[in-house]
């Protein structure tokens, strides 16, 4: 393993270990007096009519395979972004270019109005 | 030591996701046994010194693709699709295929097993370079192209899920 | 134990303890922080009971919350709806784990610090769409799904600000950018002629969403979702919650003050004869004066134990100021003592906004996302690479 990540490692662990260990400590002291209807989902007092899992409206999907579109196109960039300094112009043009091409295809998405939420 | 003992969790963290994302019924927790296995995945990428990719494989697949993912499987009604057959009939079928090739790539493994050894000091001699910093000089200029072609890759991916996902275009 | 004390892991892991340890409570005092001044905005006073002007307020809250009853809906997926919650703290927290507090006091520098980070809050948006699902509930549901989906159109935004800092700085490591801001001899807001202006501001408002904050807290908007994707959650396990936001929100600032305003470095880094001004004069006014303000305060209040704890709290302030003034001290704190305050401009920007701004419609909310901020952040790359290389 490279330098440095052991901490970050040792630090996941410990980190973990912090919400486990103050709800098991919290379960010593709380009061658990539960019934039927404070067990309830939460529905503004009446028995929830259907099951909250059904399905939603499909704009959530176009958000989020944009998202992962985009989230590619910016992972690209952030190796030119360090080694910015000696790439010189030659490198800025690269990515002039391939920002252009998705540019491209953001006008296209933002003129078909796939990024309006109405 | 530790790399071997972290090598050994991380390839449970992605053997054990990856058998329970197919053996799990409820596909909300399928999805979390993958990113488990992803997340497995990264840690070995670390264990590589390909430090870079060990960022890009939680950013991106954990955090982009298995969210799409859940965004997925959150907005399709799962109870219905739980209801309708499922294709383990073939069984039989599968498990023989299964062992016609796992019995192939053993074979294959026992014969060329003299060509088959794990060097001693695997791991590339430190670079003056960060990993980071590698990629980016060999994407840039000796992968200029397939990174270029990669942003018209993407392009179509805009258009064919905005094509899909929207009634009128 | 002279080995122990010289081997690299120590100072890692004495830090890891006290992180893990204090971020829940300066978390909790953020919350007083936030009602104090939001209170101070609206012309009331905010929490003055609990403690000399509600200094014990947050151990109060915090007390009430471990030991409130925690309900777990017949309904619920158990298994997740333990689960959810954990990975929003355990992220949030992971933040810390990279953040350069001063030159020597950091718990790791990885060559992609900046990456790791990105990564904590790509995964940290897991937690929430996890907890909604788990709880099966409609106001969870779909306060999770929105909030997800606020949360990766921000992200694209704030990676594109990432970006603009990086170039400028030529590393992901937390460290070497704000190392390289020293070698520049400018922080790096200021760089690219006053360009770097803009990528800031991209930053904040995309950073403000990410931490689901007003204006754009949509998913917790109480009178259309309730409490969004927390609704079913109570007790500790809400804590939990809450934890991670305020942790996002000073990992976030964290991040903004290391990539634009300097990291751990004094203003006019490279100007030497400054050193003393601000690195031992500055501190010293800034926690006397307020241990003197405190102290002025004390004879206002009537009961006595009250008095007693804000003389404590005046006493600890001057003490720490003139702790400061010892140069082995100052040399090693005066990095974390600018560190820590403009952290702390940055999150009363934050409030500031809460206090001003209202909050978006969902439609608004996603349009400036996607519509402006996205344009301007990529435009931004552009203009900074070819100002950058024109400048050299």
């Amino acid at each position: 393993m490279p330098g440095g990540y052991l901490p970050i490692l040792i630090f996941l662990v410990l980190a973990t270990l912090f919400p486990i260990v103050a709800i098991l400590a919290a379960k010593l002291v709380r009061p658990a007096a539960p019934f039927v209807t404070k067990l309830e989902a939460y529905e503004c007092g009446i028995k929830a009519a259907s099951d909250s899992r059904g399905r939603y409206t499909v704009r959530f999907y176009i958000i989020a395979i944009l998202f992962v579109i985009f989230d590619v196109e910016t992972i690209f960039l952030f190796p030119w972004a360090v080694r910015y300094g000696s790439l010189q112009w030659f490198g800025v043009a690269e990515v002039v270019v391939f920002l252009a091409i998705l540019a491209v295809g953001y006008v296209w998405a933002y003129k078909k109005g796939a990024l309006d939420w109405v | 030591m530790i790399d071997t003992v972290l090598f050994y969790a991380f390839a449970l963290l992605v053997l054990g996701g990856g058998l329970a994302t197919i053996t799990l019924r409820n596909a909300v927790h399928c999805a979390i046994a993958l990113i488990v296995s992803l997340l497995g995945v990264a840690g070995l990428y670390l264990l590589q010194q390909a430090e870079f990719l060990f960022a890009v494989q939680i950013v991106l697949y954990v955090g982009g693709i298995m969210l799409l993912f859940l965004f997925v499987i959150m907005l399709v009604n799962l109870d219905q699709a739980a209801r309708e057959r499922q294709f383990n009939r073939q069984w039989v079928v599968a498990v023989t295929a299964v062992a016609v090739v796992a019995a192939e790539i053993g074979y294959f493994l026992w014969r060329g097993k003299a060509a088959f050894h794990i060097a001693e000091n695997a791991l590339s001699p430190a670079s003056a370079l960060g990993n980071t910093e590698q990629i980016a000089d060999s994407l840039f200029s000796e992968y200029l192209l397939p990174f270029e072609i990669a942003s018209l890759l993407l392009l179509v991916a805009v258009v064919g899920s905005v094509v899909m996902a929207k009634k009128r275009i | 134990m002279q080995a122990i004390l010289n081997s690299p892991l120590f100072i890692p892991l004495l830090l890891t303890v006290l992180i893990i340890a204090l971020v829940p409570l300066v978390a909790g005092y953020l919350t007083l922080v936030e009602r104090k001044v939001l209170a101070d905005f609206q012309v009331r006073l905010g929490p003055m009971r609990v403690g000399p002007y509600g200094l014990l307020q947050p151990l109060a809250d915090a007390l009430k919350l471990f030991i409130k009853e925690d309900i777990i809906p017949t309904d619920a997926d158990r298994a997740l709806f333990w689960f959810a919650p954990m990975v929003s703290t355990l992220t949030s927290l992971t933040g810390f784990a990279v953040l350069p507090f001063t030159d020597k006091l950091y718990i790791a520098d990885v060559n992609v610090g900046l990456l790791v980070i990105s990564a904590t809050s790509s995964v940290g948006i897991l937690g929430i769409i996890l907890g909604g699902w788990a709880s099966n509930s409609h106001y969870s549901l779909l306060g999770a799904l929105r909030s997800a989906a606020q949360l990766v159109s921000y992200e694209v935004a704030l990676a594109f600000a990432l970006l603009s800092a990086v170039m400028v700085s030529g590393t992901l490591s937390m460290q070497g950018i704000v190392k390289a801001q020293l070698a520049h001899g400018v922080w790096g807001v200021f760089a690219n002629y006053g360009f770097m202006i803009v990528p800031f501001a991209v930053y904040l408002i995309a950073a403000t969403a990410e931490t689901n904050r007003a204006p754009f807290d949509l998913p917790e908007a109480e009178s259309e979702l309730v409490a969004g994707f927390h609704t079913e959650y109570s007790g500790f396990r809400w804590a939990l919650y809450f934890l991670a936001e305020y942790c996002n929100m000073l990992v976030v600032c964290s991040v903004a003050v290391t990539l634009f305003w300097g990291g751990w470095l004094r203003p006019f880094p490279n100007v030497a004869w400054l050193e003393i001004p601000l690195n031992f004069a500055f501190p010293l006014i800034f926690f006397v004066g307020t241990g003197l303000a405190c102290l002025t305060l004390v004879k206002r209040l009537i009961d006595t134990s009250q008095k007693v704890v804000l003389v404590v709290v005046a006493l600890g302030l001057i003490l720490t100021g003139a702790l400061l003034t010892i140069p082995v001290v100052n040399h090693l704190m005066a990095g974390l003592f600018w560190f820590l305050l403009k952290v702390s401009a940055i999150i009363y920007v934050l409030v500031w906004f809460r206090g001003t701004f209202p909050r978006f419609r969902y439609d608004q909310l996603m349009n400036i996302g996607w519509k402006i901020a996205i344009p301007v952040g990529m435009g931004a790359v552009v203009i900074n690479a070819v100002l950058g290389m024109v400048g050299k």
